[in-house]
């Protein structure tokens, strides 16, 4: 009885997961060769890093939202909680001049901490995710404004602190692929969260709330305390965002943020992951965080008019999404 | 099966593309444009002026902006894809000047001239920069108010902010001119109200409650002048001499009804069309003016209508 929901949960990903990836990969293939096609300048070295370095805050919180709508909720603070560790950074290292290592730990811990709140409010007091979250997106905008007075702060005084997100420790070792540091930090953490969700207590239980709490419940297992944790370690990731683009701009931008969790959640159903909760994987919101990239970068490269390019993207989400369903639809 | 998806969706992107009117057009000179907004009146008016230098020179020119001018970080996509285009220059208004520098020296190591325009960029990179000086213009709406005012009395500044170039140089450039020319006006007041049109009105109405004889009031931007205009109204202080800055539609009209006496508008049309011309200048490697002033006119009931106002003027 107690493994019941796990297992069944376990299960259900891998079935159809690795089809649902395939599908969303061949969709980014498409486009990338349909923008070489379209524009000589699309396939150099340095736009396909530009089209990365775009991708790595978006795909880091597309991560975090990953978690949380595998759950059944939403969570629609990644954008402004990824705002406030970068000014919690801010504060840490530029106004309180505490050591490098100090201003990252706070950042995550921060990210954390105000994740842990959400899940509290959504597990313990029973407040719908949608609300819990929209409230905290809220907040969470006003104290990044308070605590650094509305002005952006700069890391002139961290040396190093760009390197986060601008260096490149692949590119040290081989000069040949100057793969941007925020990029590899996306890509290990999507290796390391996708190790969770399918080797680890905490991935099951992810999956398992998500297609079906009651069962979870009634099997004796502390619900409220896994979702408390899930909510947690995606607010720790948002921690992860905030430092990597405080780390691109060498400031911590406190009006920034607000509209990021939409383009995180677009991420996560072009992915494949489902809103329902109970199914969904990293690598498809990674692919989905690159399709979106890669759209908006070709659309650019092509000179298409912006007022368009926001039109397409949109579209794109909707076909991607329905062409998605038709196919489980067959499936089932 | 797989491959019939893929296919729609692959057909449904080039349809897509294709309703876009999407042109290539790689053998004319090709300028990137990234600007602080997109949506805005005024940066719609900075592209229309830009499209016109665009189609006088016979160039490509892309304009593009993040949605709000918080968006330092897509800024920075925009600038990184209009490099990748290989343009023959790029003209940009930066949201931060330090968060650019690194994507500014890639384009300088690229040989890719850079023009500065509206707010400009802090740094000695780009070659020039096209903006409304903002003092001068801020100067001439002094000496209207004074003029306005019979050349005494006590007025007041409804200001946006005391820490962007624009909110500084604006306020300076009222005071100054107030002070070196018009000693016999006070001001009693300079106030901060962020451009939002509600935080300006209850700043006016302190203002308005502290200083009943108050004759006349700037209002240094959009929003706080519609702001100001918020505070006469409920306050049925009619009698208080307003002047502006920028258009709008609110702005015009009231300037059409005579609440508002006048205001000083910037050439929106113009930053974008100096720009341009000036970028493909560097391009072919002319030199051009470090400063590009792009001017600023008064306007008030007499002339909105006059086509060379009526042209820099927006709703």
């Amino acid at each position: 009885m107690t493994t019941a929901p796990a297992l069944s949960a376990k299960a259900k990903p891998k079935a159809n997961g690795a089809q649902q990836k395939l599908w969303a990969f061949a969709s980014l293939i498409v486009l990338l060769l349909f923008f070489s096609v379209a524009s000589p300048n699309f396939m150099q070295t340095s736009n396909i890093l530009a089209i990365l370095q775009a991708t790595s805050v978006n795909g880091v919180l597309a991560i975090a939202a990953t978690l949380v709508i595998i759950t059944g909720g939403i969570d629609l603070s990644v954008g402004t909680l990824m705002t406030f560790t970068a000014v919690i950074a801010g504060v840490v290292l530029t106004y309180a001049g505490l050591p490098f290592a100090v201003g990252v730990v706070a950042a995550v811990a921060a990210g954390a901490g105000c994740g842990l709140i959400s899940g509290t409010l959504v597990a313990k007091m029973k407040v719908p995710p949608f609300i819990a979250t929209l409230g905290m997106m809220l907040i969470l905008k006003g104290l990044s404004l308070v605590i650094s007075g509305t002005k952006p702060i700069y890391f002139n005084d961290t040396p190093g602190f760009d390197q986060i997100s601008t260096g490149s420790f692949v590119g040290a070792i081989i000069p040949a692929v100057p793969l941007p540091n925020g990029v590899l930090i996306l890509f290990l953490l999507a290796l390391a969260i996708g190790y969770v969700l399918n080797r680890t207590v905490l991935g099951r239980y992810c999956f398992a709330l998500g297609s079906n709490e009651e069962a979870v419940r009634l099997s004796g297992v502390n619900a409220d305390g896994w979702k408390m944790a899930i909510y947690a370690l995606a607010g720790g990731i948002c921690g992860i965002a905030g430092l990597i683009i405080a780390s691109r701009l060498n400031s911590a931008q406190p009006a920034l943020g607000l509209g990021y969790e939409l383009d995180a959640i677009a991420a996560v159903v072009i992915g494949g992951t489902s809103l329902a909760g109970g199914r969904g994987s990293v690598l498809g919101t990674i692919i989905g965080a690159l399709i979106m990239s890669v759209l908006l970068n070709g659309l650019r490269i092509m000179s298409v008019a912006q007022e368009w390019q926001t039109v397409v993207t949109g579209s794109i989400i909707i076909i991607a999404v329905y062409a998605d369903m038709m196919r489980r639809r067959r499936l089932s | 099966m797989m491959n019939r998806r893929t296919l729609f969706a692959a057909v449904s992107a080039a349809a897509l593309l294709a309703s876009t009117g999407f042109v290539a057009a790689q053998d004319k000179p090709y300028i990137a444009l990234i600007s602080k907004g997109f949506q805005h009146q005024f940066w719609q008016a900075v592209k229309a002026g830009a499209d016109k230098a665009a189609a006088e020179f016979d160039v490509t020119v892309t304009f593009e902006g993040p949605d709000t001018e918080a968006q330092v970080d897509k800024q920075m996509d925009m600038l990184a894809a209009a490099l990748a285009k290989n343009p023959a220059a790029i003209g940009f208004a930066a949201l931060d000047s330090q968060a650019a520098i690194p994507m500014l020296r890639k384009a300088q190591e690229a040989g890719i001239p850079i023009v500065a325009f509206d707010s400009g960029v802090d740094s000695d990179i780009p070659v020039a920069t096209a903006t409304t000086d903002n003092a001068a213009a801020a100067g001439l709406a002094a000496d209207k108010m004074a003029e306005l005012i019979g050349d005494a009395g006590k007025v007041a500044l409804v200001v946006h902010d005391q820490t962007s170039r624009t909110g500084i140089d604006r306020r300076d450039g009222f005071v100054n001119r107030i002070k070196e020319s018009h000693p016999n006006i006070e001001i009693v007041d300079i106030q901060y109200g962020a451009g939002d049109q509600l935080q300006s009105t209850e700043i006016t109405k302190a203002i308005l409650t502290a200083h009943p004889d108050l004759k006349g009031i700037f209002g240094a931007n959009e929003g706080s002048a519609i702001g100001v205009l918020n505070a006469i109204k409920e306050t049925g202080r009619s009698e208080v001499i307003v002047i502006g800055y920028d258009s709008g539609a609110a702005q015009k009209a009231a300037i059409m009804d005579g609440s508002m006496a006048g205001a000083i508008t910037q050439n929106p049309v113009g930053i974008g069309y100096e720009t341009v011309k000036a970028a493909l200048m560097a391009s072919k490697g002319e030199s051009v003016p470090k400063l590009i002033d792009t001017g600023f006119f008064w306007y008030d009931k007499t002339n909105m209508d006059a086509p060379e106002i009526a042209a820099v003027l927006y709703d």
